[in-house]
């Protein structure tokens, strides 16, 4: 089988799909030229992410790794929402076939741009150095 | 996961509706039953003197001829091969050597051919030879005057399909092949896709080679053929032996050439009956899910495929709609990147000229006989629910229901 029990799971019944209107911070990465696009939704009080949700245009994998990554942060603080990689989701969902990693890392690059959204609207100061630039091709080339 | 056949069948399989005709078929029982013989008793090689093998050989020959006469060739003509991709090697590699002899190192085809031929060519590119790929087109349909006018001095070869594979439409292939032979050039048709479903005839078509596999009309997988003209020096793409009278060796494989040459005479028993209706039916499928907003059908309605349809739906991705559909039960197939591993979705798709965010929301369903008009209606109900249900989480419909960005399909 392509996909692990647990990819298949998260893709038949993705947790925390959806669009927050009144958003702390909101991240979008891809396109759909690549055929994938994530945009991440985050809710913070008291630098808790205390509800996340998601919405992906993309393929199984892709569906699969957004909704596992709003799994691993929400009710996380923010700062820890910063530490998700691509490899803990990756892992989380019991792996993903070589050529669909790079969906885990749009989720990964997603979540830190939700969060960089939040930091600017509240103007909190951070490293910009570890932030995606939201500009995916390189991501594509490399994968 | 269940690693017994048996099981697998009776617990996953049983229920499916398969609509992925275009990628394999099923092996007719009828075929099966005619190949077991081969398999079990006479299972000489045909090389052999002894009885064993001359009763093997007697079988491949009288397929050959059987294989001939359903396509309007002389048994001759056919050189069995392991299946459609291998004749389209062999087919442009007898073109490139005769070019080569000749000093003639032009070959012209098509931009939405099956890999087999297109990285062949690519092949033949890095050995000096100059490719032109024609146009097909919105409609997916080469027009026989830009055949001609493509064809110089020094073009050995024409290789156009005769139907492809992912938006079924059907080439003016007689029409290619007078122009041809007017002009002296060879011409091959990969036709993998239209032996034993439309009514293909070498001599009629004026087709000097052509391309088949048998499982795309309900033989084994593993077996083909190509058909080749008298005359035309075919080029041994395998050594090794005396076999297909030295142009393909290897120990032939009786049972699956057998096979071969019964599913295609039981597919073209009634072939137009059959072809009417699958086309209703297809036609059903193409109406109804034309009905889902901002979907469109790609490839000419008319000249396709009886059991073809290829959908795109803007703003979703065809992996997902596939796992969706798998789930409802049904397989079918997508032109979308995720699907083949890279990120670059049809080249197909590309070649009718749709962008990369349609290409990427493609789906293929190909039926055959066996499909029923119920299944159609499921799979209506079924398409359209997927499609709502991906669009509802996907952030590139939300951005076109509310203006941020442009509708490509109206």
């Amino acid at each position: 089988m392509l996909y692990s029990e647990k990819v298949m799971d998260h893709f038949r019944n993705p947790r925390n799909v959806g669009i927050i209107e009144d958003a702390d911070g909101v991240g979008e990465v891809g396109n759909a030229k690549c055929g994938d696009i994530m945009k991440m939704y985050i809710k913070v009080e008291n630098g808790i992410i205390v509800d996340c949700k998601f919405n992906t245009f993309g393929c199984g994998s892709a569906i699969a790794t957004s909704s596992m990554s709003t799994e691993m942060i929400k009710g996380k603080p923010v700062e820890e929402a910063l530490t998700l990689t691509n490899k803990a989701v990756v892992e989380a969902l019991d792996g993903l076939p070589a050529h669909k990693i790079h969906c885990s890392v749009l989720a990964e690059e997603a979540v830190k741009l939700a969060v960089k959204d939040y930091y600017d609207k509240n103007g909190i100061e951070y490293d910009a150095e570890k932030f995606c630039n939201g500009d995916c091709a390189h991501c594509c080339d490399s994968h | 996961m269940d690693r017994n056949p048996e099981d697998i069948i009776d617990k996953k399989l049983s229920h499916i509706i398969y609509a992925d005709n275009a990628a394999t078929t099923k092996t007719s029982e009828a075929v099966v039953n005619a190949m077991l013989p081969y398999m079990t008793g006479i299972y000489g090689n045909p090389s052999s003197l002894h009885t064993a093998g001359q009763y093997a050989k007697e079988a491949l020959e009288d397929a050959r001829r059987r294989m001939a006469k359903a396509l309007g060739g002389e048994p001759r003509g056919v050189y069995f091969t392991s299946g459609g991709s291998e004749a389209d090697n062999q087919a442009l590699m007898t073109c490139a050597a005769i070019g080569e002899k000749k000093g003639k190192k032009h070959i012209i085809s098509t931009a939405f051919e099956h890999h087999a031929v297109l990285h062949a060519l690519k092949k033949l590119e890095k050995q000096g030879f100059e490719i032109t790929l024609l146009p097909v087109h919105e409609n997916g349909i080469v027009v026989p005057d830009e055949v001609a006018a493509a064809i110089r001095e020094d073009t050995v070869c024409v290789s156009v399909m005769y139907a492809n594979n992912e938006i079924g439409t059907v080439q003016p292939i007689a029409e290619i092949g007078r122009i041809c032979r007017e002009k002296g050039v060879i011409f091959h048709t990969d036709a993998v896709q239209a032996v034993g479903h439309i009514d293909v005839n070498i001599e009629r078509d004026n087709i000097d080679m052509l391309s088949l596999s048998a499982h795309k009309f309900h033989g084994p997988k593993g077996v083909g053929a190509l058909y080749c003209k008298k005359g035309i020096p075919v080029y041994t793409l395998i050594e090794g032996g005396a076999q297909e009278r030295g142009k393909r060796a290897g120990t032939e494989n009786v049972a699956g050439i057998v096979g071969m040459a019964t599913a295609l005479e039981i597919s073209l028993e009634n072939l137009k009956e059959k072809g009417e209706r699958l086309t209703a039916m297809r036609n059903e499928l193409i109406d109804g899910l034309l009905k889902i907003p901002h979907s469109r059908l790609n490839g000419d309605r008319e000249k396709r495929l009886p059991g073809n349809i290829n959908m795109c739906f803007e703003g979703i991705e065809g992996e997902s709609l596939l796992l969706y559909l798998d789930d409802k039960g049904i397989c079918a197939s997508s032109g979308s990147a995720c699907t083949s591993g890279s990120l670059d979705p049809s080249h197909v798709l590309l070649a009718i000229g749709l962008i990369h965010d349609i290409a990427h929301g493609s789906l293929r369903i190909s039926l055959c006989e066996e499909n029923t008009e119920e299944e159609i209606k499921y799979m209506i109900k079924a398409v359209c629910e997927v499609v709502e249900h991906i669009r509802s989480m996907s952030p590139v419909w939300h951005d076109l229901q509310e203006g941020r960005r442009q509708y490509v399909i109206q």
